[in-house]
Parts: C-alpha cells; structure tokens; sequence
C-alpha cells in the first residue's frame, strides 16, 4: 500500500471541497493539501445546480431579512449563530468569485444580477444563467490550478477514515485506475463528498452522489445530523429527475393543475398573485417543503395530469415569453425539450416533486468540526445546520463557498498545532484491516442478491416510509427493511474481479454507503414524533417546540439499528414563530 | 410506454486480459424516450455488471459520458434512442489511450487544461475585497459562449489534428484559454501568448472545424482558435513595432 503524507486530506472536490483547498493554499501555501475525489473535480455535482448562490446585494435588502428569510424557511431548526455568519460573509463570497471569473449574468450597469428564489424576501440570487453550480465550480476548479500546494488524487475513491484515541488521523482510498490502496496520513481531514440523494428512486442527484463521506463518519463514530430532513424540489422533470431550477419560478413561471388552476393557493400560499407579476414569498415562491407537500395532497385529490411518467402537475412559463425563457433558462429550456418532448416557449412542461437535497449530514459546527477532533464537513455532506428543517433555494452553493473557507481555516490551524501521528504502524495497520475488508469483498462467490436488486429494494422502502409525508407504521416497517437489506448485502458477489477501473466493485461500496445513511433517514424519521419543515408526520402533524426543537443525532451500533440522540438547537434572536407564506397580503 | 429492442455494440477491453479491444453483443429492450446512456445502465444492473464507463448527471453538464457512438463523439446521456438506428455501436473516445471498456486515460488533456492557465491573471492591483468588478453585457456575451465547455473532451476525439500529434494542444484547452483573454477582468494575454504561438498552439489547428460540430454545447472551438490566429498575428507585429498591447 502507497503511503502519502499531507498536511490537510480533503475528500470531494466539488464546490466546497475546491473551495476550502484555494482557501489553505492562499492563507498556508506551506501546507500540503491532498484533494482527494472518486471523479474528476468538473464531473462533481456541484455543476448541477442552476438557479444560483444567496447573498445580501442590493440597497432594499439587509442581512437580517435574509437571516429571518433562512430561520423562519429552515422551521426554525437552524442554528442561529451559523446563519448570523452565513448572511454576512455571502455577499464577499460571491464577490470573491466573481474575483476568480465566475461569469455571472450582469443588469444594465455592468454590475451582477440578482433574481428572486422561492422562501426569500428579495431579489438576493446571484446566478449565472440558469448553470450557476455549472460555473461556480469550473471557476473554483480552474483558480485551484495556479496553487501547487493543492496536490490532486482524481478518481481515487475514499474506502474509511483512520483514526485514533477520538481523533482523524487519514483516509483509506482505492486508485480506480489501478485498483491499488493509498494510505493517505494527515492531521486534518475534511469531507466534502455532496449529499446522498441515490438512496431515493427519484432523485435529481447525479450518480455520485451516495452519501460517502457520511458513511464514512458514521462509520467511525461519529454522529448524522438531522437525516429526517429531506427535500423534495417540487419541479422536476417526470422520469429522469432531472431539476427544473427555481429560477423558473423566480421569473414568473406558475404550477397549475389539471384544471389549469394554479392550486397553491389553496395551501396557505395565495392569494393568487398576477401572471407575470410574482410576489415574494408566496404562491410559486413560496418555500420548497411547502409546495412538495401541496402536490401530495393535489395528487391524493385526483387533481394532477396522468402522463407517460406517471401524475404531474404542470409548470407554464409562456407568458415569460421566448426571448426571456432563452437568454435566462436556455438549460432547462433543452432539457424539458429532450427529455420529455415539451418547449416551454410553447407548452406547459410537466413536473413532480423530487428527491433534491439533504438538509441533515455529518453533525458539525459553525468551524465545520465534529465531534471528533480532526475531522471537518463542509457542504452538503455537512449538517452545519444552516438550513434547519427546509433549505431555502440558493442558500447552499454560498454554503459551499462561505464554509468551504471558514472550515479550511480551522483544519489549517488544528493540521500546524499537532504533531504527527504518535503511532504510525498503528494507522498502517488500520488500513490494512480496511484493504482487508475490501478484499474480502472481491473473493466472495456465488452470490444470490444483485447491487440493482438491493438497491431498488432500499429506494422503494425508503420512498414508501419516508417520503414527503410519513407516519409510525411506514418509517418502522422502513427501518426493519433496511435492517434485512443489510444483511442480505453480504450476499452480493462482486462479478468483476479485474483491478482496473472496477465499477462492479465501487457499485458495491456505495451501496454500502447507501444503506448505512438510508437507515439514518428512516430511524431519525420515526424517532421525530412532530411535524417541521420537510418533516411531515400524519400521526404527528403540529410542530412541537416543547420537546422537538432539537437536532436529531443518528450514532451507529453495530449490528443493531441506529440509536437517535438529541442536541439543542441554537437561538440567537428569532424564537420560534409562525411561518408565513402569503406574501405581502394578509 | 413503447419498448423497442436495440442491438448495443459495446466496445470491451480489460488490460490486465484482454490483448485487445472486442466488441460484446447486449441485447437491450429500451423505452422510447431513453438515451444511450439509459440503455447502457439497462446492461450494468441487468445483464453484466462487469462494463466499465464514466457519467453522472445525466443533464448534459458534468461531461462524464463522453463516448462514440456509430462513430460520432456524443454524450450518451444527450443521444437518444429514437435518433439511431436498431444497432448501435459504443466504443471510447477515439484519439485517447483506452483505461478500460469505455472509459479512457485523460491525463494528456488534464494537463493542457492546466497549462494555458486557465485563470483570472491580473498586473493592476485586485479591486478592493468587497466590490466587483464592472462588466457590460456586451463584455460578457464575448467570451460568455466559450465558458459552456463541460470538458467532455468530444472535441478532442473528433480533431484530426490532435489524432496526428498528441502535441497539440487541442480545442477545448485552446478555447478555454481564450475564454480569459477575452474576459474584460483579466490581464494575463501576454502570458498565455507564448503557450499559445507555441508550435504546438493555435498554428497547428488546420481548420476543419470537427471540433466545433460535435461539441454538444456549441461552444465552437475552431472559431476561438482562428480569432486566437488573429490575435497572436497582431500581437506579434505589435511587439516588433513597439506598440502597446490590448485587449481585442
């Protein structure tokens, strides 16, 4: 096995991974940074997102609206302190890319655009057409190239964390071009590995995304924060997935249903506002749990359009007219005119809730640390509880950006003041144990399950009992499936024994991986007996600040189901209140 | 939905076995509105989990599934069954060394990406932390087309060129560069211009625009690199004449 000595171990180089290796090569150019990732930076699923990236801009905006906007959005389970930090560096992040080239659309003036997002009080999103993850991370990707410091390991795959007494000692990785094991030692690891959206049937995430990196920490100890919250974005393409950016809405696009009624305001989310005229935080820019949650009942009322793909609700952006839909959204434009044969120039494109976004993650805090010393998480691996209960739209690439730095610093600081590893052949053997396991996995014969087969099996249990809407006897019989695919995954035999660039193998780990934050979701859904933002309980269906204002922490046992924990939430200045969404009329 | 039953072609090759690339026959039995891409996920959960290839997204923007189909450098998550024919032939990006199956060796390209610095390079002092810079739209919409690059690399299994000479160093890279000269933010043309005016720059392209008609983001490479020809030509006479140099 190689063994590779770094200052500071990243995993994922998406766009919070990139940017916390600009961040310590700037500020410690003598420190080696080891950016670890199983693609190559530009293939990470940062590129996905498209509507853009919240911070304060213009003169009628301030930051304690876009603080109240992500407090009141997030069910008032966000740490305040976070978000207090959060809104008041976005705006010298964006600024700070914009710095390093992002091309980001521009008004009039020659000064950057912002659009309306759905849950927020102003125009603060900064966008880029409608590829702002696109060219955030080229752009991050690119600037990364002048630093040297940043060593690069692309299409390594992340196998565990090595630690020891408590604290983050390296990770273990398998190079897929060769299928040879890497001991990568460092005093300061941070995961940057993306969310986990794969482990749903219907998701808008890209492959990659199987929650890695929170296996890995769970794995080691280390506690999952808030896995019940989920988001569901409510405009997605029937099929494929794919996402229809927010930004549609932001510029004027509707939902309506079969009848043509534009149905959300009968959710708490109208009065009907003019079209062509939206109105901030109501009807279509209302938040995300809440317009998910009125397609349901939308659904269970027999009132969404039957399509090839299955019922649907229908997203009409004609009256935005062609020039704007193309110098705007000429992305999502093409792709509902691939995938489901709809220009939005001249139809009413089809669109249903999808599996978007993990608000919980590896618990850390406002450093981006853990409970083990070490070990940082950024990004939407991360649960820093910046978004509480529901993530507001475009709140998550500044995320990337804003603690991407924050945590760069701090694992700098934590990689100087320690010394190295007290005992090295202690690690290495670790990792052997690790390389082991993995070994194991390729001599296994003669399987009866298939990786398709169990992972069909968890995304259809964990839709049935922990979709948008839950209740006791969906999520507990969720849980004992996932327990039973648990023990079935060992009987899957890797067919592909070759070392190079092994898939079948990779398919297995992150099944894996799937499986262990799968079980995360389902146990902390059935442990939170209330209802709260993307949260909804049928048998639980108020909010309960009494006993449930409180993060939910998932700690693995082996061999038995997850054991859910609580932590309080941090208040500031915003107690919890009433969420309103009927704009500016009352 | 209708299913139609394609005969997938699938270039195969593990070089710890197999001396040489050989095709392997995969009945599929796609939907009609399904990509290439559907159908080869159809292979790897249902017949043979042992094929090797790249993707992600499946939108058309991480640039991982980059492949040739019936011959043609193509997203497959962008190529659609309705569009080919019942037999469909897969085979890696043509002009690059074969890892395994489907997927190919990138480092050549990895590197040309970094060697024509491809970032914002400024001589002025940077404006104060806080305030942007100021950019017309006019400004932008210049190199605005040129940022859509995904990096899938088609445009490097079309050009004949680098099929030639692995020297050159290609269109997406030529065309990234070019992105930043263009950008009214940076001030590193000069230092690009010895990269580029290299014998392995922007003179070896000969103009037949493959690279332009596959790239499936219609970012148009051959076009930035004749304008980087015009630009390097006038550079140079500016140099030799004494004049200042200047953003075109």
């Amino acid at each position: 096995m190689e063994h590779i000595k770094a200052d500071v171990v990243i995993v994922g180089a998406g766009g919070a991974g990139l940017r916390a290796a600009i961040a310590i090569a700037e500020t410690h150019p003598e420190l080696e940074v080891a950016l670890i990732s199983k693609v190559y930076p530009m293939r990470s699923h940062t590129c996905a997102a498209e509507g853009g990236a919240a911070g304060v801009k213009r003169a009628d905006d301030s930051l304690e609206m876009h603080f109240n906007d992500t407090v009141s959005g997030g069910d008032w389970l966000c740490d305040q302190d976070v978000v207090e930090y959060f809104v008041e560096q976005a705006p010298r992040e964006l600024v700070q890319l914009e710095h390093w080239g992002c091309p980001w659309s521009r008004d009039d003036d020659g000064s950057v655009a912002v659009r309306p997002f759905g849950g927020m009080k102003k125009e603060r999103t900064w966008y880029a057409a409608d590829k702002s993850g696109f060219h955030i991370l080229h752009t991050l990707f690119q600037t990364s190239l002048q630093f040297p410091s940043i060593k690069r390991y692309d299409e390594f795959f992340a196998l565990d964390l090595l630690h020891e007494d408590g604290r983050a000692r390296g990770v273990v990785a398998l190079e897929m071009r060769s299928g040879r094991f890497f001991h990568f030692s460092a005093n300061s690891v941070i995961m940057a590995t993306g969310g986990a959206g794969k482990i749903f049937p219907f998701t808008t995430n890209g492959a990659i995304k199987t929650g890695d990196g929170m296996a890995m920490a769970y794995r080691a100890g280390v506690p999952l924060k808030d896995m019940e919250f989920v988001q569901y974005h409510p405009t997605g393409l029937p099929g494929t997935g794919i996402l229809l950016t927010e930004g549609c809405r932001g510029e004027g696009g509707v939902l309506v249903n079969k009848d043509g009624y534009r149905y959300l305001q009968d959710y708490d989310m109208g009065p009907e506002t003019p079209l062509g005229a939206p109105v901030f935080k109501s009807m279509e820019l209302g938040p995300r749990d809440r317009l998910s949650q009125a397609f349901w009942h939308e659904q269970k009322k027999g009132n969404t359009v039957e399509t090839a793909w299955g019922d649907c609700v229908l997203m009409d952006m004609r009256h935005l007219g062609e020039q704007k839909i193309l110098e705007r959204l000429p992305l999502v434009h093409e792709l509902a005119l691939s995938y489901v044969g709809v220009d939005m120039v001249k139809d009413p494109v089809p669109v249903r809730p999808v599996v978007h976004y993990m608000m919980g993650g590896i618990a850390s805090n406002i450093d981006g640390g853990t409970p083990m010393p070490g070990l940082y998480a950024i990004g939407e691996t991360a649960c820093g509880s910046l978004n509480g209960a529901n993530r507001l739209g475009s709140n998550s690439l500044t995320e990337l950006l804003v603690f991407g730095k924050r945590a760069a610093a701090a694992a700098a600081v934590f990689a100087v003041q320690q010394d190295g590893p007290d005992n090295d052949s202690a690690m290495t053997l670790q990792a052997e144990a690790v390389v082991a396991r993995i070994r194991g996995l390729l001599q296994q014969n003669e399987g009866v399950e298939s990786i398709a087969g169990i992972r069909r099996e968890m995304a259809s249990s964990l839709e049935a009992g922990a979709g948008i809407y839950r209740d006791e006897e969906g999520t507990e019989a969720t849980c004992k499936k996932l327990a039973e695919l648990q023990q079935r995954s060992s009987g899957i035999e890797v067919n592909d024994k070759s070392n190079v660039f092994n898939t079948d193998l990779q398919g297995l780990l992150e099944l894996q991986n799937m499986l262990d934050v799968a079980e995360c979701v389902a146990e902390a859904s059935n442990a939170r007996k209330e209802s709260r933002g993307a949260h909804q309980r049928m048998d639980y269906t108020e909010r309960d600040d009494e006993t449930y204002l409180k993060h939910s922490l998932a700690y693995r046992q082996v061999g038995d189901r997850p054991r859910i924990d609580w932590l309080d939430v941090t208040i500031t200045r915003s107690q919890p209140g009433v969420r309103d969404y009927s704009g500016d009329k009352k | 939905m209708n299913i139609r039953q394609i005969e997938l072609e699938v270039m195969r090759y593990d070089p710890e076995k197999d001396e040489a690339p050989w095709f392997q026959q995969y009945s599929v039995p796609c939907q009609e509105d399904w990509a290439i891409l559907d159908a080869l996920n159809y292979v790897k959960d249902e017949l043979d989990t042992t094929l090797a290839y790249r993707w992600s997204c499946h939108m058309m923007v991480c640039g991982s599934c980059g492949m040739m189909i019936n011959g043609e450098p193509s997203l497959t998550c962008k190529t659609f069954v309705r569009d080919l024919p019942d037999k469909v032939r897969v085979e890696p990006l043509e002009n690059f060394p074969i890892e395994r199956d489907l997927v190919v060796v990138l480092d050549d390209v990895m590197q040309k990406l970094h060697q024509v610095q491809p970032y914002i390079v400024r001589k002025d002092a940077p404006p104060q932390e806080d305030k942007e810079f100021t950019q017309s739209r006019g400004a932008l919409m210049k190199f605005k087309q040129l940022t859509m690059c995904i990096n899938c690399m088609c445009c490097y299994a079309a050009c004949p060129q680098y099929g030639l000479d692995k020297n050159f160093i290609g269109p997406a890279a030529l065309a990234l560069a070019h992105r930043y000269n263009l950008d009214s933010r940076d001030q590193g043309k000069s230092d690009r211009l010895d990269i580029l005016a290299d014998h392995d720059g922007v003179w070896e392209c000969s103009f037949v625009g493959a690279c332009s008609e596959v790239c499936p983001k219609h970012v148009d490479p051959a076009a930035a690199i004749q304008q980087m020809k015009i630009d390097g030509a006038m550079e140079f006479w500016k140099q030799k004449l004494g004049m200042p140099g200047d953003k075109s």
